[in-house]
């Protein structure tokens, strides 16, 4: 496989094409705005936290393929999970990306498609930039 | 004409990026080094070092000729009347940032206007904006055209009796736009406001006579037009210079110290606190050369020439936008685009897997990617060394990208 087909598996050009939870949560109780100032991608993203449990999530947002099907992914595999789970997996993703030693035991689903984005330093931002917001939600929340 | 061996003297460019050869493309972000610069450098190193205007040894007045000399040849190359009015900076942000704070706290008051434009670069726009803020005064900004022009109706209209500064870039980053600054100069002055030109993309594409635009301030990067980075120019008109304050203080920029006050050196020294960049200024000097010997004139030509080829190649390519003037003939050597269904740092990524280097994003433009409706473009930027090769490389890179993702 080269490169490219390392960064831009099929799992992660059908997020972007058709991404999961897009729009916006009304009247949700965590809303956080993020964005990547080197380069414009910008994320709105929303979630309903009830009882320590991201019960629902949904993102808006301008971007590149990688931010935008990292967002897709992301709130796909956060809903219903602890928020301790939910920053649990930020953790792991944040270590995956920067070619760290992570918990490979962890199941991320789809997200394992980023793996390649660790090759590829100058889009490590544009696929964590959901994640840092999730991030901050959930912080701000607790 | 530029000579087919021009590449000969840029060794970066030998060398193969994901298995391809180097397509670089990215010259408006920093242009590559000729080997005479790298030389020069090199040899300032190896023999010359040594600080400028203190000590009496050999080697100290070897480095103080050859930075004096480097700031007679930028003299030259702008046409300035004298080397009183060419300070070196770090760069066109250190330039513009002491006509904003230098200059314009001293001369800029409540109810006073600053007029710019939507097309300029993040560092002709902040200083302004926060000296707007710090006085009370007004930032405006003159009306673009859809093709991304300025018109004279649009110029005339923005700027009046209360504007004390106007301050435009010389050529768009984004847009490749050439403005006309001579007959901007001339309206700013009618109205008493002073003219300040960003010129990072301009100075490196053509022939700049400051005393012919009549501007009262040109700030300029010497990365963009083959020196080193670290290194840039202010020309400021010697009676706006002698009657600024300094914007740092301390060592060379002094006349008399005495405990309680002090006194300033005179022209250019006062705004050169510190050490300088001694290097980078030899270096910038040994680029002015280079620059001079291929003549800007034919510089300019030669942009033309593949900004005309860019269009015909890129223009063919369904779905494909170019941003900015139509006319190839108006403007820099630039092509700022965008493909639909593929975001430019997709299209950058794909593009680097073939060895092409172009800059993705929003080009330190966020006005202007606003009012372009866009988050960001792709941007191809020609110089010196690229030829008709590089471009078929490009259309053929994009092609490519566009099918990848249409696909993947």
């Amino acid at each position: 496989m080269s490169n490219l087909d390392q960064l831009y598996r099929s799992v992660i050009m059908d997020h972007y094409k058709k991404p999961r939870n897009k729009g916006q949560l009304e009247g949700s109780n965590v809303a956080i705005d993020m964005n990547n100032p080197t380069c414009g991608d910008r994320i709105h993203l929303t979630l309903q936290v009830d009882d320590n449990i991201v019960t629902d999530a949904k993102f808006e947002g301008e971007g590149c393929s990688i931010s935008m099907s990292s967002a897709s992914m992301m709130t796909q595999l956060i809903k219903g999970k602890t928020t301790e789970e939910a920053l649990a997996f930020a953790q792991t993703f944040s270590e995956m990306m920067l070619g760290q030693e992570h918990d490979e035991d962890m199941d991320l689903g789809d997200i394992e498609a980023l793996s390649g984005v660790a090759q590829f330093p100058a889009r490590i931002k544009c696929a964590t930039l959901a994640w840092k917001a999730m991030e901050k939600g959930i912080n701000k929340e607790g | 004409m530029i000579k087919d061996d021009i590449r000969s003297y840029f060794p970066i460019l030998n060398q193969e990026i994901n298995g391809n050869p180097l397509v670089y493309l990215d010259s408006a972000a920093t242009s590559q080094k000729p080997i005479q610069v790298i030389e020069a450098l090199k040899k300032y190193y190896e023999f010359d070092n040594s600080n400028v205007h203190r000590g009496v040894h050999t080697l100290g007045n070897r480095a103080t000729d050859d930075y004096e000399g480097a700031r007679e040849k930028v003299r030259k190359f702008i046409n300035a009347k004298s080397t009183e009015e060419i300070i070196f900076t770090r760069g066109t942000t250190a330039g513009l940032n002491m006509v904003a704070s230098s200059y314009g706290r001293a001369n800029v008051s409540e109810g006073d206007e600053i007029v710019i434009t939507y097309m300029e670069h993040h560092s002709n726009l902040i200083p302004w904006q926060q000296l707007a803020k710090a006085t009370n005064a007004t930032l405006k900004y003159i009306d673009m055209e859809a093709d991304g022009t300025l018109s004279m109706a649009a110029i005339k209209a923005a700027i009046t009796d209360r504007t004390k500064i106007v301050s435009v870039t010389y050529a768009s980053n984004v847009l490749g736009t050439i403005n006309a600054i001579k007959d901007i100069a001339k309206i700013a002055h009618q109205h008493g406001a002073v003219m300040v030109v960003d010129g990072a993309q301009g100075v490196p594409h053509m022939t700049t006579d400051v005393q012919d635009l009549d501007c009262d301030f040109l700030a300029f990067s010497g990365h963009k037009m083959c020196g080193p980075t670290g290194i840039g120019v202010l020309y400021g008109k010697k009676e706006h210079l002698l009657n600024m304050e300094p914007v740092e203080f301390g060592g060379e920029m002094i006349n008399f110290v005495g405990l309680q006050d002090s006194t300033w050196a005179d022209l250019p020294a006062k705004f050169e606190a510190g050490t300088p960049v001694i290097a980078g200024a030899i270096g910038l000097g040994a680029a002015i050369d280079f620059l001079t010997d291929i003549g800007m004139d034919n510089i300019l030509a030669h942009e033309h020439k593949l900004s005309q080829y860019t269009f015909e190649n890129l223009s063919s390519i369904e779905g494909l936008t170019i941003y900015g003037p139509q006319d190839p003939l108006a403007r820099t050597g630039l092509a700022t685009f965008n493909i639909d269904d593929v975001h430019p740092h997709d299209l950058a990524t794909a593009l680097d897997s073939r060895g092409i280097a172009v800059r993705a994003g929003h080009h330190c433009a966020q006005p202007l990617m606003k009012w372009l409706s866009c988050v960001a473009t792709a941007r191809a930027s020609f110089y010196v060394y690229n030829n008709e090769e590089d471009i078929d490389k490009l259309a053929e890179g994009v092609r490519f990208a566009k099918e990848y993702f249409a696909n993947v």
